[in-house]
């Protein structure tokens, strides 16, 4: 049976994703941020699970992280604002968080409450693919999770290959060696690596994550991969105009 | 039972690597190449010739007669805050250079806490011409000017870490971030038995020259290689990993690992690890960690800015879980007046997370014949300033 994402990545379209920090700007702007991306046009969110320690991020989404875990967001929270959102929502939602945090709620746990809610996945950076594959995947599996695994420019095709065969939706092709929100816009470099996974034919679309900000960064990204999320960009966009204006943001990027 | 890291680079159920595929492949080119590096022939010539010439090694193991006299007990005193840089940390480094320029790195970053770690990349880096760039929380740079300068003066660059609490564990999260965006020619060095495998097991083999040392210097003082207990400070757990390494499978030794209770354990500023965390995964290892319930990590708190840190090797981990080592904590006044008393009875003015290890004796009583094997891991220049602050000297 396909899942929404799996519905998703078949459409005949390059897909926006977007990246927010749940608690953020305020703590109970989850729902009506992610109906309004919805309303907005936009193919799939992923819903970010505050952390204290965000290895893998820049300075943008750390403070959203920090504003958040200060203004009260738990996961307990999370889950509880989110219990009503397929009442409202159908586009794939997917949580983006770290590892310690699911450990704590309980791994089986917390993709039983994923399934109960309707999130379709979960992309988390700091669990491996080797560690998901041999403790993990029968759960996610259970569940009727996707799990989403991370690719750089620096991994090995074979590498890739193996991550390929792991997953079950689609990959992340972080576009360069960076945390989050670090760079923007994309060099010969960048598009050469999009094309080279491109040409891997692998079973999993890519979407590519990281250094995308605006309408050229977006199309330059997807020209050779299935779509493309939007993280920083969103959050500074957020911090600076609040949460009214998001249409005009997602307009600015997919009009 | 192995006390020792196994092949998935786990010690029981703590290790591993829980990393971002960012860092997959720095990490995995170092698991690849550590043992194989560490085992040629001109790797150990060099090495140990540093230690020798550089760092002064052999580090004295020293009788501390007045000391046994006052506890009743044969104290010795392994002395590592006679090292170059005033403490154990070196051992480590000297490795990693060593291993960084074998693995054709060029830049090389570092996290340091109270600045030592810092100060003895900083000097290996000079030593070898590589650039060295060393993150310190915002908070520490302020309280650490000496070591700060130190840095400085040996020509490395100095970033302050200014995310979430501005210590150790940020100063960690952005040389990870840095090795993040950096994959190709920076090695990170890391400062203790933490973050993923290899580097627990990596600098544990760097610091078991400490151990080995103790086994052989032992021979000739009391004609046995055997103490009956070492004792030694954890913050991440490099110097006692290094004081252990070579008694780990002998349950003869007993294995003392003190913690920093800060204000007391209960206190809810305190580094007692052991006692207040829970199974978690910082840095990339899988651990004993202080956190929430919710898993959002926790900031502790010491006098010693050494043992401020909210997590601890996955090899003490799993000494704690089996019950080989006996964990002590001790609070900011028993080590401060247990650094006291050595400066008063033996004319050592010890680094105030030796102090922590000093203090067991006021907390345990051991034979008269017994052998008590002291980590001093470092010397207390460098806190001064809280001595001073301390006792209002
Ligand atoms: C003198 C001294 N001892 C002990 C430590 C704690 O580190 P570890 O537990 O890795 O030995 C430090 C850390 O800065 C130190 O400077």
């Amino acid at each position: 049976m396909m899942n929404r994402i799996q519905h998703k990545l078949n459409e005949d379209k390059k897909l926006l994703s977007i990246y927010f920090t749940a608690g953020y700007p305020s703590l109970n702007d989850t729902v009506s941020i992610i109906e309004s991306l919805e309303n907005s046009g936009v193919d799939m969110i992923e819903i970010g699970l505050p952390f204290s320690d965000p290895l893998a991020d820049g300075p943008t989404i750390q403070a959203s992280s920090t504003q958040a875990l200060k203004n009260g967001m738990t996961t307990e929270v999370l889950f509880n604002q989110l219990k009503d959102i397929r009442k409202t929502v159908s586009i794939p939602l997917i949580i983006m968080g770290y590892f310690n945090p699911m450990l704590q709620y309980g791994v089986e746990n917390f993709c039983k409450k994923c399934h109960e809610i309707g999130i379709d996945g979960l992309i988390i950076p700091d669990l491996p693919v080797d560690v998901y594959h041999e403790e993990y995947q029968a759960t996610f599996e259970k569940y009727g999770l996707t799990n989403v695994f991370l690719i750089t420019p620096q991994t090995s095709d074979e590498r890739i290959r193996y991550i390929d065969s792991v997953s079950n939706g689609f990959i992340y092709m972080v576009s360069s060696a960076s945390t989050t929100g670090a760079k923007t816009g994309f060099g010969d470099e960048q598009l050469n690596y999009f094309k080279r996974i491109n040409d891997m034919v692998l079973k999993n679309p890519q979407i590519v994550g990281f250094g995308i900000s605006n309408s050229e960064t977006f199309t330059q990204a997807t020209t050779y991969a299935k779509g493309a999320i939007i993280g920083s960009a969103f959050i500074k966009h957020l911090n600076q105009n609040g949460i009214s204006t998001i249409p005009n943001f997602i307009k600015s990027i997919i009009s | 039972m192995s006390y020792n890291v196994n092949e998935k680079g786990y010690y029981g159920e703590f290790g591993g690597a829980f990393i971002p595929e960012m860092l997959y492949p720095n990490v995995e080119e170092l698991r690849q190449n550590y043992l194989k590096v560490m085992n040629e022939p001109d790797f150990k010539a060099e090495f140990n010739q540093l230690l020798k010439d550089y760092v002064g090694r052999p580090s004295p193991l020293y009788f501390a007669k007045r000391l046994s006299e006052k506890y009743n007990t044969k104290i010795y005193l392994k002395r590592e805050d006679l090292n170059h840089t005033g403490a154990h940390k070196i051992n480590n480094t000297i490795g990693q250079i060593l291993m960084a320029k074998r693995l054709g790195k060029t830049r090389i970053i570092a996290e340091t806490g109270a600045g030592q770690h810092g100060v003895a990349t900083a000097t290996v880096c000079a030593l070898m011409g590589l650039e060295c760039i060393v993150y310190m929380g915002e908070i520490d740079i302020a309280r650490q000017a000496p070591n700060v300068a130190r840095m400085k003066m040996l020509g490395a660059t100095v970033v302050p870490a200014t995310s979430g609490s501005k210590t150790l564990k940020d100063a960690t999260n952005e040389a990870i971030r840095d090795w993040i965006s950096n994959p190709v020619n920076t090695h990170y060095i890391i400062g203790s038995v933490v973050g993923p495998h290899p580097y627990p097991d990596m600098v544990a083999r760097f610091q078991s020259v400490v151990s080995e040392e103790i086994k052989s210097q032992l021979k000739t003082h009391e004609d046995t290689e055997t103490p009956d207990h070492v004792i030694a400070c954890v913050g991440g757990g490099s110097n006692a990993a290094g004081a252990y390494y070579h008694f780990l499978d002998d349950e003869n030794v007993n294995l003392i690992a003190v913690e920093a209770a800060g204000h007391g354990v209960n206190s809810g500023e305190s580094a007692a690890t052991s006692v207040l965390g829970k199974m978690g995964i910082i840095h990339g290892s899988k651990t004993l960690l202080m956190q929430t319930n919710d898993g959002q990590i926790t900031e502790p708190y010491s006098i010693s800015a050494g043992l401020d840190y909210p997590g601890v090797g996955p090899m003490h981990a799993h000494l704690y879980a089996s019950g080989r080592a006996e964990f002590i904590a001790i609070t900011d006044d028993q080590a401060m007046n247990a650094g006291l008393e050595l400066c008063k009875l033996e004319g050592i003015i010890p680094a105030i997370e030796s102090s922590h290890a000093l203090a067991v004796f006021e907390q345990k009583t051991f034979k008269p014949d017994a052998i008590v094997v002291v980590s001093l891991s470092g010397r207390g220049d460098k806190d001064l300033e809280t001595y001073i602050k301390h006792f209002n000297l």
